[in-house]
């Protein structure tokens, strides 16, 4: 796909210009995965304000570039606001419960409820320091960056698509699972409407009452769409299996049980004191049974996959983007933490650290070589933000 | 193809079966019609035919039917995934997945077909149903006649050799249906697939059927025999029907076709009689019961002072446009003054409504005086219901006005709206929320302030017989909507609008409910329909409204924009163009003068 060092470079700018993206190019969803994997492990590593931000700049970039209109792809605003959400509840705890950052600078003190002795320890009110306030920031923006590199992953993959490419065993879980996802769109779709039609009846729209009350149609609603999507699914031949020897289910049902058996035992392994030695190989051992007695399990279903998604070189060059974002910062965090992790007592400014922060940027490749999604019907970009509310 | 040996239905709690003594068979490549009146059990014994009955819906089946040789007592729905396609009358609870391309394929998959031929067919399919076009785009985006078409295409990748079909173009406009028409057609054809289908809208598919099968009533067993004998006996038949069996034509003709070609004479018989009626007025009522409803003339109305528009903040909490109105009830206004009896009771100017990036209705102007019926017609998606929303006060314009009685709706209080406009919803469910029909017209009263006992009197007159702790539910679907047009019309307002209210409902409710909403506009209460049904337009509507793509391209008497327009045509006027008659009971009514 891409050309060789050899030719020139306006061949190779064609092949890596990104095509527009349909059905057969699409990005499978675990790239997109591994991609956002990778900065939220490269964002759980630093408590550097100022690489946080480009980590959350990279991801929001990548996001509006390549983002279509389809519904998971709006969850993207919503995680940002949880992030928000997320600094401003860290904070409020700081305030409040005060916390074990020793700090000099007081910015305010509040007035200090008295706890009993039992409650040693514990703290309500009292001295807010400028140094204790800065560590939570920097703590909450940490999460906040590991929330919204999730919440990229889910703007940019289809969900079903990642579910479609689970072994064919757990194929009927993963169904129940997209069922379920476009259950809750419908229900509150419901809601919308019954709400809105509360209103032919003269009655408030809005309040606690009026959801109360719609409660129970839209329960039943919802309740007589599955059974017609049960039916459905059935008429199309939803659950048919294939006949398999008593031999091979009996096969399957020893290595998933024991697999997990020793997957089991290879995490207690590795987290308990002394078991390090024996503890990862069992892991190992105990995912690959585990995984051949899916594999196996998998030919008890008669399914097929229209066009699975294929991982082809721009599949890997997201992945791979991911992972050396992360790689890179582990890597810095082990040669210059300080770098990494500002100083909070005392408290010093957070400097940008030049290495770290160009390998944050590899993070955007996705933005180049990911297919771009088709311009959307009608698209102007601006004119979705006012005028949803109606 | 399939065989029914002696079946009958009964469903539990059920006082008798719902069907009974079905000997029938339906042979292989034909294209049968199922026909009969709302409530005979069309869609149980379509539900036979891959299954669903009884191994989905419960009810105890006696008698065999056999599809292909597969008994379906032994066989369970998925068994039979490979030899029938079901489409179900609401073609959104048959998706799966989300995608038209994932959809087509995911029959095929769960049959476990190779990943070239599904490959393959899916192209096919999109080509044989038009589709190419939305592969890639989302299910819930599409428009209901793309929707319908996705769905049968959907059944149609593994290669049915049955195709059964429950009520397919009920809810789609003219050109959607001819397109699903055509596509099956196409089946019959092309393909040999038996398809067996039910329709309320036989208008359009009688005359592609081989055999129409007749349920004349519940637990009866069915007639069967060619489509123009079982029309004569038919109690459910098309006007194309109606107009032949009026003017004696033998053989009787099923196609606007056929009619024409038989039609000379009658167009001569009716050539001094056309001018007497001026197109655009209704022709006489038919001798359908046209209850007189106890809904006395309109109210004068209480005025009500507008709000301001409510707070960024109030609208997010949801709750800003109900607060206040109470307190400025019954304060008399200085600016806005009640309408005058004799103007409109509606006016739209320039109305623009947008959807995120969709603009839904542009530059949209419409007055409505009282005692007015305006149909307004349009392919799906072409904005119809949200005019009527932005009439009701559901949607808030966001270009030009909207006045009902005066007020704009979107910013008056629900109370006090639901005497000035009423509207019932394309789902009329949606506005039955009490679990006894007792129950919701006590809600109703008090809702709209009227004196105890008005509600349950109009549902008394609109569907005569129905028990006062009867579920909602459980009501058929003619009985539902009449009964949300009981709860609509205890406001009484003076401006009625309703969405696609025929969806559904068989030749005799649709009947009953033309004959109640003529004795509405003749009581003064305006009415506004969204619908598309041509026929029901052409009974009823003074005039008509074309919607294209959110504006309206058409405006004016029916007789002159239905006539001329190939696709809003009833039947009667294709038939006995150029002359400009729109219904079988006009051309009654002229022949009875004349005789």
């Amino acid at each position: 796909m891409t050309g060789s060092p050899a030719v020139p470079a306006r061949v190779l700018r064609r092949a890596l210009h990104a095509p527009e993206a349909d059905r057969g190019n699409a990005l499978p969803a675990g790239a997109w995965w591994l991609w956002a994997l990778g900065l939220a492990t490269a964002a759980s590593r630093t408590t550097n304000p100022l690489l946080l931000g480009l980590l959350v700049g990279v991801a929001g970039y990548v996001v509006a570039a390549r983002r279509t209109d389809a519904p998971w792809a709006r969850s993207y605003g919503a995680f940002v606001k949880l992030g928000l959400f997320v600094v401003a509840v860290r904070l409020l705890f700081s305030v409040f419960l005060g916390s074990s950052i020793p700090g000099s600078h007081t910015v305010l003190t509040l007035p200090e409820l008295p706890l009993p002795d039992w409650a040693q320890g514990v703290r309500i009110g009292g001295r807010v320091t400028a140094e204790q306030l800065v560590f939570s920031l920097y703590d909450g923006m940490k999460l906040a960056t590991l929330l919204i590199c999730v919440g990229a992953a889910n703007a940019l993959a289809n969900p079903a698509r990642l579910l479609k490419s689970l072994p064919g065993a757990l194929y009927e879980a993963g169904v129940a699972v997209v069922v379920a996802m476009t259950f809750a769109p419908n229900m509150v779709a419901d809601v919308v409407r019954l709400r809105t039609a509360r209103r032919l009846r003269g009655r408030p729209t809005g309040g606690v009452r009026a959801v109360a009350q719609i409660g129970l149609p839209v329960l039943e609603g919802a309740l007589e769409r599955s059974v017609a999507l049960a039916a459905s699914m059935d008429a199309r031949g939803y659950g048919r299996t294939a006949e398999v020897p008593a031999a091979v289910r009996r096969t399957t049902n020893v290595l998933t049980l024991g697999g997990l058996l020793g997957v089991c035992a290879g995490a207690y392994g590795l987290l308990a004191a002394q078991g390090a030695v024996y503890g990862l190989p069992l892991l190992l051992a105990g995912l690959v049974t585990a995984m051949a007695g899916l594999r196996l399990g998998g030919r008890r279903s008669v399914r097929t996959r229209y066009r699975p998604d294929r991982w082809g070189a721009r599949a890997w060059l997201v992945a791979c983007s991911g992972a050396a974002v992360a790689a890179a910062m582990i890597w810095a965090g082990a040669v210059d933490p300080d770098e990494l992790r500002p100083g909070v007592v005392p408290l010093t400014a957070p400097v940008l650290p030049l290495w770290p922060a160009a390998a944050v940027l590899i993070g955007l490749a996705p933005a180049l070589v990911a297919p771009v999604p088709p311009p959307s019907r009608g698209a102007r970009k601006q004119e979705r933000r006012g005028k949803e509310k109606a | 193809m399939i065989r029914f040996e002696r079946v009958s239905v009964r469903y539990e709690g059920a006082e008798r079966p719902t069907l009974s003594g079905v000997d029938l068979t339906v042979p292989e490549g034909e294209l049968v019609l199922l026909v009969g009146p709302s409530g005979v059990g069309k869609s149980t014994l379509l539900g036979t035919v891959p299954g669903l009955v009884p191994h989905f819906t419960g009810g105890l089946l006696s008698g065999r039917v056999t599809v292909g040789g597969r008994d379906t007592r032994t066989h369970k729905p998925r068994e039979l995934a490979d030899l029938v396609g079901t489409v179900g009358q609401d073609p959104l609870a048959h998706f799966v997945t989300d995608t038209v391309e994932d959809e087509l394929a995911y029959g095929m998959e769960s049959l476990g077909l190779a990943p070239d031929v599904m490959r393959r067919r899916v192209e096919e399919t999109l080509d044989l149903l038009g589709l190419a076009e939305l592969r890639d785009r989302p299910i819930a985006t599409l428009s209901g006649g793309q929707q319908q078409r996705v769905a049968i295409g959907s059944v149609l990748t593994p290669h049915p050799k049955v195709l059964v079909l429950d009520e397919p173009t009920s809810a789609l406009d003219p050109a959607a249906a001819e397109e699903v028409l055509a596509v099956l057609q196409r089946l019959v054809h092309d393909l040999g697939t038996t398809v067996f289908m039910a329709e309320h809208r036989l208008e359009r598919v009688v005359q592609y059927a081989d055999r129409v099968v007749l349920l004349p009533a519940p637990g009866e067993p069915p007639v069967t025999g060619p489509p123009a004998e079982i029309m004569k006996v038919s109690p459910v038949r098309p006007p194309v029907a109606e107009l032949g069996l009026l003017a004696g034509w033998d053989p009787l003709p099923l196609s606007v076709r056929d009619a024409r070609r038989a039609a000379g004479g009658l167009r001569e018989r009716l050539a001094g009689a056309a001018p007497a009626l001026a197109p655009g007025a209704p022709g006489p009522v038919p001798p359908l019961p046209a209850a007189p409803l106890p809904v006395p003339a309109v109210p004068p109305l209480p005025p009500v002072v507008e709000r301001p528009r409510p707070g960024r903040f109030a609208r997010l909490l949801g709750r800003g446009r109900e607060r206040g109105g109470d307190r400025t009830e019954g304060v008399p206004a200085d600016g806005s003054a009640v309408p005058s009896a004799d103007g409109p009771i509606a006016l739209v100017e320039g109305l623009g409504v947008r959807r995120g990036r969709v603009e839904a209705l542009r530059r949209v102007s419409l007055t409505v005086a009282p005692g007015e019926a305006v149909a307004l017609m349009g392919r799906n998606g072409a904005g119809k219901s949200t005019l009527l929303g932005a009439l009701v006060g559901m949607i808030e314009p966001t270009a030009g006005t909207v006045r009902v009685g005066g007020r704009a709706p979107a910013r008056t209080d629900p109370r006090a709206m639901v005497r000035r406009v009423g509207l019932v919803p394309q789902e009329p469910r949606d506005l039955l929320y009490a679990d006894t029909v007792a129950a919701e017209c006590a809600a109703a009263d008090r809702d709209a302030g009227a004196p105890e006992g008005t509600c349950r009197a109009l549902v008394s007159e609109l569907v005569p017989g129905v028990a006062d702790d009867t579920h909602p539910r459980d009501l058929s679907e003619g009985q539902r909507l009449a009964l949300a047009l009981a709860l609509v019309l205890t406001g009484r307002p003076p401006l009625l609008l309703l969405d696609e209210p025929t969806r559904g409902l068989d030749y005799a409710a649709k009947a009953r409910l033309v004959g109640v909403l003529r004795g509405l506009a003749a009581e003064g209460h305006a009415i506004v329909l969204a619908t598309h049904d041509v026929e029901l337009a052409a009974e009823l509507a003074h005039r008509v409204v074309i919607l294209a793509d959110g504006e309206v391209v058409a405006d004016g008497p029916t007789g002159r924009v239905v006539v001329s327009s190939p696709a809003f045509a009833p039947q009667t006027a294709k038939i006995l163009a150029p002359q400009e008659w729109l219904t079988v009971s006009q051309v009654r009514g002229a022949l009875e003068a004349g005789a």
